[in-house]
């Protein structure tokens, strides 16, 4: 698929969502949706998404949402995935859920759904903070990130979820990012087509949490995979394919400052916090770019 | 069918007859018996569920409920820091009226590390939403999980149940067995609010404060509602096969001057006291107390009441004693006793009535009146 025209024009996220001005968890979800079509089912533990649904008894979404308690998204959607292939249903079974709900409270109930091998689509939207309770740290923030909870910016690094979740063996698991809806959407119809469990981790730039103004979410969102500070590729069946946009990026990126500067989370980030930031960013893209040479 | 089994056996057989689509469970001690069972069943194929190993009991529940809102019939297992554990989500399943069935093997709760008898497990989740029935024999286990299924997914109640046995005294004993052919007893399970593609829409998200409360509301609503269903559903039970049930088990109350009052196996034990009190010719009785919730209006008036407590709420006292004092408006004899496992006799027992000081609390085997 070459062109955004070809994405299908019926919308699961009607008009008059509670989401924030330039918001790209609802950005994201809706090419998510659009690729999922209607035969589907959203499980949601606390996050963002509960909050732009909108309030009872009216909803936002046109698709069935399962909202569920913060660390037991893919536990649910493990008992609703079977009960559906029980009674013979192909519903797909789409658990939405951000970086806290993943990477910290939600980790022990999704480990525990990959390693069974449950049939679903695990979907982490990252905003790298604690979003809906107004932005305090996670296990997805970046070092040197001011966060409500880290007032002069995060000392521990960024969780490599990616890597625990590959420590599971899905068939298919994939990075992807708001500002490229298509390759999003290609990556959730691919990841449909699979029993058993996958995985697309989703960057998703929040304004009012990294501080940038509302118009800038697809421009932050770019300069993040220009930056090489968030890489896209697919792993199916193990084998690692980078995106073509992640490739040039890792080749040669674009000085990090340039991702960071609009950011005023990242303001006032030492030298010593920046240049740690930089290792761990040429660390990673050297690990992608050795895993993929050794295929 | 006649055959000797276990009390978790029981649970088991009973949930292979019923046939739930998924069992979510996680294994603990002394629960372990009825999902090895269930999984043995499931993997002969004598059981066509999906079973779920889950990793956690918060996972259990959180499992039973995304299987229950698709419409099929669920079931899981636990037992104290198992039962605590899923807290959280027994809330949610009550809160989604979800009719999943659970079976408690009552156990304390740590520190120490005690695995025995004890109601504080299931005591701390009586004010989640789940009817909760307790039972005192192998048979009553396999009769009341049976039921369990109908009353649950009743479209008056749509709540869970959790059935409670006591552990290793009923868990681990074996007893004889009397096995039915359920027919239609229980029928096909009909979720109104089951997810449906075809008519999208929104669960358990953002509610205001009317919503929210009516939604309390129509949770006690159905609790009150179930008083009805539980009494017609074991009402047909007995008519089918014969074994008569019902909110209290009474034993020898009617012309009783004293009653004593308590829950599971110890309500076995005491009937065996009565009968020799009765020959020293005191005028005793018992009531085992099956359903805690609903909690049932209890015929004690004008009898001296004992209550044996195998909980406690601390600096309140014992939870049974409590909520009979409050709704005889009469003070009654407060027995703790049987935490952790404690051995206590039907001799024992026979002496709380004997020396029964009302008014008074009594901790058994720590010190005489406290």
């Amino acid at each position: 698929m070459d062109t955004i025209t070809e994405i299908p024009k019926e919308e699961f996220i009607l008009k008059c969502t509670s989401a924030c001005a330039g918001c790209s968890d609802s950005l994201a979800l809706r090419y998510v949706l659009k690729a999922a079509g209607p035969d589907s089912v959203l499980v949601v533990p606390a996050c963002c998404t509960s909050v732009i649904q909108g309030i009872y008894p009216n909803t936002a979404f046109n698709i069935p949402v399962y909202n569920i308690a913060f660390g037991a998204a893919a536990a649910c959607a493990s008992g609703m995935s079977n009960a559906f292939r029980a009674t013979g249903k192909k519903t797909n079974v789409i658990v939405y859920a951000g970086d806290g709900g993943t990477l910290d409270i939600g980790i022990q109930a999704m480990s525990g759904a990959f390693e069974r091998g449950t049939d679903f689509l695990y979907i982490c939207y990252d905003n790298e903070a604690y979003g809906n309770t107004g932005m305090q740290r996670s296990g997805g923030t970046p070092l040197g990130a001011k966060t409500t909870t880290t007032p002069t910016g995060k000392t521990d690094a960024k969780k490599d979820i990616d890597a625990i979740i590959a420590a599971h063996s899905p068939p298919y698991m994939a990075t992807a990012c708001a500002a490229y809806p298509q390759d999003l959407f290609k990556k959730v119809q691919k990841a449909l087509t699979f029993r058993g469990p996958s995985f697309i981790h989703i960057l998703a730039p929040c304004p009012p949490g990294w501080r940038f103004s509302t118009e800038k979410s697809v421009e932050i969102g770019k300069l993040a995979v220009k930056s090489g500070m968030w890489i896209l590729y697919e792993r199916e069946y193990g084998v690692l394919t980078i995106n073509p946009q992640s490739k040039v990026a890792m080749k040669k990126p674009i000085p990090l400052e340039e991702y960071l500067a609009p950011q005023g989370r990242f303001k006032g980030i030492d030298a010593r916090t920046l240049e740690m930031l930089r290792q761990h960013l040429a660390k990673n893209i050297k690990k992608l770019l050795a895993e993929e040479a050794a295929e | 069918m006649k055959k000797i089994s276990t009390g978790n056996k029981a649970v088991a057989e009973a949930v292979k007859q019923v046939k739930p689509a998924v069992v979510a469970a996680y294994p603990i001690t002394p629960q372990t018996e009825i999902v090895e069972q269930i999984a043995e069943f499931v993997s002969t194929g004598e059981l066509k569920s999906r079973y779920i190993p889950v990793e956690s009991e918060h996972s259990a529940m959180a499992a039973c409920i995304g299987a229950s809102i698709t419409g099929v019939r669920t079931f899981t297992a636990t037992s104290s820091h198992g039962l605590l554990y899923m807290h959280e989500m027994t809330n949610w399943a009550a809160g989604a009226r979800l009719p999943v069935v659970m079976a408690n093997v009552n156990r304390s709760i740590g520190p120490g590390w005690n695995i025995w008898a004890e109601h504080t497990d299931a005591m701390q989740e009586r004010d989640t939403g789940w009817l909760q029935v307790y039972v005192s024999t192998v048979q009553e286990a396999y009769d009341t999980t049976l039921m369990a299924f109908r009353i649950a997914e009743h479209s008056d109640v749509l709540l869970p149940v959790m059935v409670n046995l006591d552990g290793f005294s009923l868990s681990h004993i074996m007893q004889p067995l009397d096995t039915v052919e359920t027919g239609d007893f229980i029928p096909p399970i009909y979720l109104p609010h089951a997810i449906d593609p075809k008519n999208p829409a929104g669960y358990g998200g953002l509610t205001g404060p009317d919503q929210h409360f009516k939604f309390r509301w129509d949770i006690e609503r159905s609790m009150r509602d179930s008083v009805k269903v539980i009494e017609a559903t074991e009402n047909d039970f007995a008519q089918r096969f014969g074994r008569k049930y019902g909110f209290t088990e009474d034993y020898l109350c009617e012309d009783a001057d004293v009653v004593i009052v308590s829950m599971g196996t110890l309500g076995k034990e005491a009937e065996v006291a009565i009968d020799m009190l009765r020959k020293e010719g005191v005028k005793a009785g018992s009531m085992r107390l099956r359903w805690l919730r609903p909690f049932p209006k209890l015929n004690l008036k004008g009898k001296d009441v004992v209550v044996i407590d195998r909980d406690y709420s601390f600096g309140c006292g014992g939870i049974l004693a409590t909520s009979i004092r409050a709704q005889q408006k009469t003070d009654v004899y407060s027995v703790i006793a049987g935490l952790g496992g404690q051995e206590v006799t039907y001799e024992d027992i026979a002496n709380f009535i004997r020396t029964r000081r009302i008014g008074e609390e009594f901790w058994f085997g720590v010190n005489d009146h406290v």
